[in-house]
């Protein structure tokens, strides 16, 4: 871990040091700095928060939103939800998977996108829906996929 | 923490009054302002028209009103959630002394054209006749529906018709009011009472008494000076947005539910637990709380009176277990979140050993409205033991899918014929499923179930959370259940037996049987598994998640039975 990185956990432990049922709220904010949750940075939060390392991995594999790899630098989450299932989400998943070459929660090998199915984004009428970076999708279908990944491919200039 | 001395506590108390005045000022502040403009333009940016577009559809507006000369004349405001979902973006316009005029699907250009040619001309020419170009009316969508007409919105009121970041809109729309009304005019028993009296239950998906609960907590002791209650916003249901879209709306009613829950009960503090995939409802709870704060609405010595409150957020990280009260608990304690058996019920031993109300966000702010508008008014309408309305997430094959507001009572007719125009694939109805992957399917025959708590459990469903979700004659039973289940066990946290194993074999006999490789027996199996997880599981988790199964072929046996590999042999032989 640099100086850099330790400042910021340094923060984060400042923030949450001494407050009740602090572990999951810093993870978010580990999260939030890094993109996923670094293991040498999660270990040196729980030394000063107190929180022995077994249950920081435990929370980290159990909750879904956690991720400990770092993802790809386009994050795509297909919604399949339930409003978006049976409106085709699943058709979707496997056109990305199909166009990137990778499966749902990898990252391709350029670095480029990573896939994610999620349950759910509260905007069902607009299945079914895929967001790209924040950018959203709606009433998607499979036929779509690959030129709006092509639009992101174009953004790196290849 | 050092005990302050009377004069502190005094002093305290008299800025609390200042700001129970200032607060009602800014209300009449904001109404006198209002007043100035000539007409308002609500453009929803809730989050499934800001995911359309929404966003860029209120720059425009912003740009076009500024271009036109009409920013001083014209009030624009992001709203929360206006319904209508599947039109997105919707933008409303009201002029002074006209009806109301909704537009759908909008889009920037759109947006530049509605002000200069709908707009402009009308502003200060009460006589003249709106007419529009063909572009312009193809885009209109009509207030007279019955999606608009059907509902009854109470909790869902001001979403659409107010800035959910506006503490002062807030106020002068009643907000806050009914707190004050608690402080000031009623003891905490004569407001347990209004709450009780109204038949409120819980809106997260039990039902449980609103009133029998906080009574609980009224009654436990305080454990080292605390108390707490809990607002559940982990809507981890697939396919249901209720709960973001009334948080995103504006979280002061939510909160406003709270502290008044917390002095009837003598609660101390108050915790959101919201899900983390929520950005714009984690980020309207944050500015509640900040600006509640602000107000002196949360902290020491509220308004002047000996009541004390406040409230924190905490995020969610993906665990639908966590919308278990008890793994709720555990979560927001900074664990895995896992549930842990009952009793000791959450009013003796809840959040950090300490007694704890758990309600969900659609709970609190029905809290608000019963108290300002009394019990009976709450109770007036609904069934029998099902009072008030219903937010649902109407979703699926459904053409007008949203977000809706209904009397308890409403049939399953009106909701999908009426309110939902039918489906949006012009194929039949054949039946919708409430209660998430906790709920089971209501099949077509039943059309005229009225939707209450009762009703829906008696053929096997529940009320649950308000998804509500569409499915026409091309959708395979077995392959929704199958998609339910797959869900649970994937989400299973593992702690008992009956729920990790028994979902688990559940789906692959299912499975099997989704493959064409099942027979009789192995559809037998699934029936007993699942009788055993309702009764053997530990949580509501792994207690419900049979029912789109069990449901499904109750109602839809002959889908099951055409896949079965010895389909033709009788039962039994």
């Amino acid at each position: 871990m640099n100086e850099e990185n330790k400042a910021k956990v340094d923060a984060i432990i400042r923030k949450w040091s001494g407050k009740r049922g602090a572990l999951i709220m810093a993870l978010h904010e580990l999260q939030g700095q890094f993109g996923y949750v670094p293991w040498e940075e999660a270990l040196y939060l729980g030394q000063e928060l107190g929180i022995p390392m077994a249950k920081i991995y435990e929370c980290l594999t159990f909750y879904n939103y956690f991720k400990v790899k770092a993802p790809g630098k386009y994050v795509i989450s297909v919604c399949d939800g339930t409003a978006c299932h049976i409106k085709g989400g699943a058709s979707l998943i496997e056109e990305l998977e199909k166009e990137l070459g990778v499966p749902a929660g990898a990252t391709t090998d350029d670095g480029l996108f990573y896939v994610q199915v999620v349950r759910c984004l509260g905007c069902c009428g607009l299945a079914p829906v895929m967001v790209i970076n924040g950018v959203t999708y709606g009433k998607l279908t499979t036929d779509k996929i690959k030129s709006i990944i092509n639009e992101w491919r174009a953004k790196e200039g290849n | 923490m050092v005990e302050m001395t009377p004069e502190q506590i005094e002093k305290l108390k008299a800025v609390g009054r200042m700001q129970k005045d200032k607060l009602l000022q800014m209300g009449k502040d904001f109404t006198a302002n209002n007043e100035k403009y000539d007409a308002t333009i609500f453009t929803c940016n809730a989050t499934s028209c800001h995911s359309g577009g929404g966003q860029n559809v209120y720059e425009a507006l912003k740009q076009a009103l500024e271009t036109a000369g009409l920013s001083e004349r014209v009030r624009l405001v992001a709203t929360g959630c206006m319904g209508l979902c599947a039109a997105g973006p919707m933008t409303r316009i009201e002029i002074k002394g006209r009806k109301p005029f909704l537009y759908k699907e909008m889009t920037p250009d759109v947006a530049h054209l509605i002000v200069e040619q709908h707009i402009k001309p009308l502003l200060g020419h009460p006589e003249m006749e709106l007419k529009l170009a063909p572009h312009l009316q193809e885009k209109e969508l009509s207030m007279d529906l019955p999606f608009f007409t059907k509902q009854r919105r109470v909790v869902l009121k001001h979403l659409g018709s107010s800035d959910p970041e506006d503490l002062g809109e807030y106020v002068a729309n009643g907000g806050y009011q009914a707190l004050i009304k608690c402080l000031f005019e009623m003891t905490p028993e004569q407001v347990l009472d209004e709450i009780k009296k109204s038949g409120l239950r819980g809106r997260g998906g039990g039902g449980f008494p609103t009133g029998k609960k906080w009574e609980l907590l009224a009654k436990a002791p305080l454990v080292d000076g605390e108390k707490f209650i809990i607002c559940n916003g982990d809507e981890g249901d697939p396919g249901a947005y209720m709960d973001s879209c009334i948080l995103g709306g504006g979280s002061h009613a939510v909160l406003e539910g709270m502290l008044i829950a917390a002095y009837a009960t003598g609660a101390t503090s108050g915790w959101f637990y919201v899900r983390a995939e929520y950005p714009l409802a984690l980020e309207r709870v944050e500015l509640a709380i900040k600006q509640a704060k602000k107000a002196g609405i949360l902290g020491k010595n509220i308004f002047g009176t000996d009541f004390s409150f406040m409230a924190e957020l905490r995020i969610g990280a993906g665990a639908f277990v966590c919308g278990e009260e008890t793994a709720l608990m555990m979560s927001l304690e900074g664990n895995k979140g896992t549930p842990r058996p009952r009793p000791p019920y959450p009013t003796e031993k809840g959040l950090f050993q300490k007694p704890t109300i758990i309600n969900n966000v659609e709970t609190w702010a029905n809290v608000p409205q019963i108290i300002l508008n009394g019990a009976d008014w709450f109770a007036s309408v609904g069934t029998e033991t099902s009072k008030g309305t219903k937010v649902f997430a109407l979703t699926g094959k459904v053409k007008h899918s949203g977000l809706v507001e209904v009397p308890m009572g409403t049939t399953v007719k009106e909701m999908v014929e009426d309110v939902g125009g039918g489906t949006s694939t012009g194929k039949p109805f054949k039946a919708v499923q409430t209660g998430g992957p906790s709920g089971g399917v209501i099949p077509a025959k039943e059309l005229n179930l009225p939707l209450c708590y009762e009703e829906l459990k008696k053929i096997g469903s529940m009320m649950g959370s308000g998804g509500m979700i569409v499915m026409d004659e091309s959708d395979s039973m077995v392959e929704i259940a199958k998609f339910y289940l797959g869900f649970t066990v994937d989400e299973s946290c593992g702690k008992c037996a009956p729920c990790r194993l028994g979902g688990y074999q559940m789906l692959k006999l299912l499975t099997k049987i989704a493959d064409g490789k099942g027979t009789h027996a192995d559809l037998e199996k699934i029936k007993e598994i699942g009788s055993a997880m309702q009764k053997g599981s530990l949580c509501g988790l792994g207690q419900t998640s049979p029912n789109p199964v069990l449901s499904t072929i109750k109602y839809f046996p002959e889908e099951y039975e055409a896949l079965l590999q010895d389909k033709d042999e009788k039962k039994g032989c």
